[in-house]
């Protein structure tokens, strides 16, 4: 099934000599080296047909991989960071976000809203890395807070699809409090008795994997992803010692007992729906 | 021989040249107040003037101060009958964190506390005070001990921060962490947290969830350290002092963004120049703030620690900039 069928489709061209593909069609794949069409990518929902590799999605591609057609509705899209602590003085927290925003036609590094997945609501929650790397500031913890307690005040199951290299720096520490508010709000909705389901997609590191992202009843990745608390740099270091084979991979945590499961994208939408049916009597 | 911060080192000069008048008093028999009273009257300038212009970096120097009172320390001058109970009963008890019954004013309380070493012995066990998951975990079984025993919950905060280790992660030490932060948001008791010297990042928030939230004059608390922020904004370790600035970490900057309710004020040139002093100021903080939390109900603990913590942020929505 094509999710993403904006670009016409190259169904029947055969591959021509490197030099005669022009420039933006095509990439190399980071996984396995093959030339891939990006068209080819895109209808494969980004991920490499050869190797499996699995390329990040914008928000807006994993919404509707997610959720039944039309049937997201976002919440508080008018939210926006603001330099409270005029970091360093020189408006480079301004200048980062407007970037970021020209880059990627988003506000913030989260879009949430309420959705339907074959006809069952849910209060869905989307990280983009291409925003600051999906940092967690005031504006992402303020809307996963919102989100969450919609989601109690409405009765819903919880789903959020994290992404983040970590804390927005550039807020100091009303970056770090978001890790405390987004889980106040997640201690409300889980004494609810209200499911919260986690899709961890790469990379999902350090506030956002200290916070949020390992509060669901379920614990989802995608597969390959990098998934931990530190960074590998610094945990090599700090330890001063090799680190073990794929370590922080979302495969090596599965093995460790940290995820419920590893889902390849292709299968993802079936399995959420799936985790949905069966959770469907707690609400 | 205590250790002496390079901005410390004029105010310690000082007070050797005292120290040696007054050596020199005694031995030879000379009466030399006249020049001791003087010097005295310097030492209680040049250190006013020192405190009132410390720059982050400096306060952060002084939070780090091998000196520094921990919270050990301030355990043996506010508490009696402290009983430490160990472990989180499921891998390790993890001396990072370490905490037990203890009595307040002769009160009965739970206390928490990060645990820094004096010495390379006392910091291989507490592992420099950088808990792995096994301290969060031996911390939320306290918490909710003390939950069910209706005691009130102090927990001093003093880390670098969590261990960024193999096992750690292996362990899922962020998910300790969240679930502390989860967790400490339903206990019906009174909670109160005191970062006494450094608060690192989610090392210290997995046990700084409170109904206040204090903070020490010299402390500081970040997202990130200044050395590390440093390193990935500036490219550069010569900028930390920049980056300190820029953090917003100092006591004074957390009460302006309100994410603290209250600075403990220290003895004049820091808590390490007089245990006793800094932790009498700190246990009359504490007396202060739990007298005024005991006349709250339950239900009552719990919205406050909700509603403090929801109002943490700032951002621009159309109405205007909240909050
Ligand atoms: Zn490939």
């Amino acid at each position: 099934m094509s999710l993403f069928k904006k670009r016409a489709q190259y169904t029947i061209i055969t591959p021509p000599a490197k030099k005669e593909i022009p420039a933006g069609l095509w990439l190399k794949c980071k996984g396995c080296a093959t030339v891939i069409y990006k068209s080819k990518l895109e209808e494969n929902l980004q991920v490499c047909p050869h190797c499996e590799f699995h390329y990040p999605l914008t928000a807006a591609e994993r919404i509707r991989l997610l959720s039944d057609e039309a049937s997201f509705v976002e919440m508080d899209a008018n939210l926006t960071s603001v330099d409270a602590l005029a970091f360093a003085g020189t408006g480079i927290y301004p200048q980062k976000l407007a970037e970021s925003t020209a880059k990627t036609g988003m506000t913030d590094a989260i879009v949430t809203g309420t959705a339907a997945l074959d006809g069952r609501a849910m209060a869905l929650g989307v990280m983009d890395f291409r925003f600051l790397g999906a940092s967690m500031g005031s504006v992402v913890g303020e809307k996963v807070t919102r989100l969450t307690e919609r989601a109690t005040q409405e009765r819903l199951p919880l789903v959020i699809a994290t992404a983040s290299g970590g804390a927005r720096m550039y807020e100091g520490m009303l970056s770090l409090m978001q890790m405390a508010k987004t889980s106040a709000a997640l201690a409300v909705h889980q004494d609810a008795g209200l499911p919260y389901i986690v899709i961890m997609t790469h990379p999902t590191t350090a506030g956002v994997m200290a916070s949020y992202a390992t509060l669901g009843d379920l614990l989802i990745s995608e597969p390959g992803a990098l998934i931990g608390f530190a960074g590998p740099r610094v945990i090599k270091q700090t330890t001063q010692s090799a680190l073990p084979p794929n370590f922080q991979t979302a495969e090596f945590v599965l093995a460790k007992g940290l995820l419920d499961r590893v889902v390849p994208r292709s299968q993802l939408r079936r399995e959420l729906s799936l985790y949905l049916q069966y959770l469907a009597q707690a609400k | 021989m205590p250790a002496v911060l390079e901005f410390e080192k004029s105010l310690v000069e000082l007070e050797d040249k005292v120290r040696q008048l007054r050596e020199y008093s005694r031995s030879q028999g000379v009466d030399v107040s006249h020049g001791i009273g003087l010097l005295e009257d310097r030492i209680a300038e040049t250190q006013t003037q020192l405190f009132a212009n410390l720059t982050p970096w400096q306060r952060v120097q002084l939070a780090r101060h091998p000196d520094r009172p921990y919270p050990k320390d301030y355990f043996q001058r506010l508490l009696t009958d402290f009983l430490e109970l160990h472990g989180d009963r499921r891998f390790a008890d993890d001396q990072a964190i370490i905490g037990g019954f203890a009595k307040f004013d002769g009160e009965p309380v739970m206390v928490i506390g990060s645990q820094k070493g004096r010495n390379l012995k006392e910091n291989v066990r507490s592992n420099f005070g950088c808990a792995n998951p096994e301290g969060y975990r031996k911390a939320l079984r306290l918490m909710q001990l003390a939950d069910k025993a209706k005691l009130p919950i102090l927990s001093f905060v003093d880390t670098p921060g969590a261990y960024p280790g193999i096992g750690g992660e292996e362990r899922h030490v962020a998910e300790a962490i969240a679930v502390n932060l989860r967790e400490m948001f339903k206990f019906q008791v009174p909670m109160i947290i005191v970062v006494v010297g450094e608060g690192g990042s989610g090392g210290a928030l997995g046990i700084g969830v409170g109904n206040r939230v204090l903070i020490m004059e010299n402390a500081y608390y970040s997202v990130i350290t200044p050395e590390g922020c440093a390193a990935i904004l500036w490219r550069d370790a010569s900028a930390t002092p920049q980056a300190a600035e820029a953090l917003k970490l100092t006591s004074a900057d957390l009460l302006r963004l309100k994410l603290v309710d209250e600075i403990v004020p220290e003895p004049a040139g820091g808590a390490h120049r007089e245990f006793d002093r800094a932790a009498e100021l700190l246990g009359q903080a504490i007396r202060r703030n739990l007298q005024e939390l005991r006349a709250l109900s339950p239900a009552e603990w719990v919205a406050q620690r909700y509603e403090k913590f929801r109002r943490m942020g700032v951002f621009s929505e159309p109405e205007g900039i909240r909050p």
